[in-house]
């Protein structure tokens, strides 16, 4: 059966709070809060982007398999913030972990689930034989106009998964997916922020979406919420995961460990890839986890995942867990985050 | 063209930090030479790749506050001279700390950062920088 071999993952030192973000656009920030159940947000520094974030979760990954990056057959970056609009991130990773010149790689994108659907490929792909290791990544630097309330969610992380059929410490017994043409949120060619169509943000497209995948995934493999050790869904804030946690039947203690964004809030493509891999960082084996990420335009991919013996392996490598990530902060404030984000612009002579 | 031209060239070394090592005399070069300046003539042939692992200690540092344009969000910051395991000295940028958090001796790791970037429209320069190893 093949599955997860191995994952890592990586979160930008900086935080920014809804407060510091509320007091500069004349917003109660406990409204804020309640809202949306975002209490910090990361923020890359100036010199990170999706490619350099990429890249240090790919090399988590390959230190806490012990693999180099000539064993890596196929990378896919799912993205909606790539450096370049022509450039593809997965080369720019490829070079940086040193993976051979004979692989598969290309970039994905549809909105937060671009990095899970870069999971389905590599694990069709190994399945088929035709490699025999392959690096799925989410990873974002997300925008949000300022002011907007996509501001108080929009962060950056990013996280990569090895797949294979050796060595697998999570195997992927099931996936599936769902897809609409939904207009809850989007951003055209040329613009620097996007734009989100509001009544369609929660019922429509996360609801419909990742209920729905989540139900099917359960019909599929004949199974129960109670039947799960951990449930992870993609989170937008901090309320529509633990919504949608409770209308599916699952209790707090499933979908805790996994729930991040009240304190690194949206990384979009690294998500709910950033909560699973919270998860494998505590699961023993034997735990069952439901997966399900959503994105924007809109769909979600679900995955049902069982975790083996070979997980006790990877805890037992020095390689940063997620927990600890999120201990080592630094917290800026709003000036020093527009200054970060590029929000304030230099003439092309100055930088 | 020349900029772009030596960032492809160069890319072994300043994204994963690929060094030489002089099979002659076991000495580790990097930025990577192709000629052992001790053995001159006997290394022809034996420099051969090597990973740095990107880990080592400061030896020197200073603070810089007049910036080029490509580092004017991130001033002032922190030049050091590095002392990698592997032997050879460099130089690089630590980041994600303040210039007051730096200490000699200080262990530092080596992250994947953006250095610069040829315009809104050029390609961007990709490379190692450091951070503290905590």
């Amino acid at each position: 059966m093949s599955g997860i071999v191995s994952y890592g993952s990586y979160i930008p030192k900086y935080r920014v709070k809804p407060d510091e973000i509320a007091r500069v656009w004349g917003e109660d920030p406990e409204n804020i809060k309640n809202g949306i159940f975002i209490l910090s947000k990361s923020v890359p520094s100036p010199d990170e982007d999706t490619a350099t974030i990429s890249v240090e979760a790919a090399r988590n990954a390959l230190r806490r398999g012990g693999m180099s990056g000539q064993e890596i057959g196929s990378i896919y970056v799912g993205s909606e913030s790539h450096p370049y609009a022509v450039k593809p991130t997965a080369t720019i990773v490829s070079a940086a972990i040193g993976a051979d010149f004979k692989m598969f790689a290309a970039d994905y994108e549809f909105a937060c689930k671009a990095g899970t659907a870069g999971m389905q490929n590599v694990l069709g792909m190994v399945d088929a034989g035709m490699i025999k290791y392959g690096m799925a990544i989410g990873a974002d630097t997300s925008q949000g106009a300022p002011g907007d309330v996509l501001e108080y969610s929009a962060s950056a992380g990013g996280t990569a998964m090895i797949i294979g059929r050796e060595r697998v410490a999570a195997e992927i017994k099931s996936t599936l997916s769902v897809t609409s043409d939904t207009p809850d949120f989007w951003r055209r060619e040329g613009q620097p922020y996007p734009t989100h169509g509001e009544r369609f943000t929660g019922e429509p497209a996360y609801f419909r979406h990742v209920t729905n995948a989540a139900k099917m995934m359960m019909e599929r493999m004949q199974t129960k919420p109670e039947d799960y050790d951990y449930a992870v869904f993609h989170q937008p804030n901090g309320k529509f995961p633990t919504r949608a946690a409770k209308v599916l039947g699952f209790q707090e203690k499933q979908y805790k460990e996994g729930l991040l964004t009240p304190v690194i809030g949206n990384t979009y493509s690294a998500s709910m890839m950033t909560g699973l891999s919270a998860i494998l960082d505590a699961a023993k084996p034997g735990d069952r986890i439901l997966a399900v990420s959503f994105g924007s335009g809109a769909g979600s991919d679900a995955f049902h995942i069982e975790v083996t013996e070979e997980i006790e392996e990877l805890h037992k490598r020095n390689v940063t867990t997620v927990r600890k990530m999120l201990e080592d902060v630094k917290f800026v404030d709003y000036a020093i985050y527009a200054k970060f984000k590029k929000k304030i612009v230099f003439g092309e002579e100055v930088e | 063209m020349g900029e772009l031209s030596r960032m492809w060239r160069e890319m072994p070394s300043r994204y994963r930090m690929e060094g030489r090592k002089c099979e002659n005399c076991s000495r580790v070069y990097f930025p990577p030479r192709d000629i052992c300046p001790v053995c001159h003539r006997d290394s022809i042939g034996k420099m051969k790749p090597v990973d740095i692992a990107g880990n080592g200690e400061i030896i020197s540092y200073t603070v810089v506050h007049e910036t080029p344009p490509a580092f004017i969000r991130q001033k002032p910051y922190v030049l050091a001279i590095i002392k990698l395991d592997e032997g050879p000295m460099i130089t690089g940028q630590i980041v994600d700390s303040e210039p007051e958090e730096i200490k000699m001796g200080s262990r530092v790791k080596s992250v994947f950062r953006r250095i610069s970037e040829d315009g809104k429209s050029g390609v961007i320069h990709y490379g190692y920088k450091f951070t503290l190893d905590k």
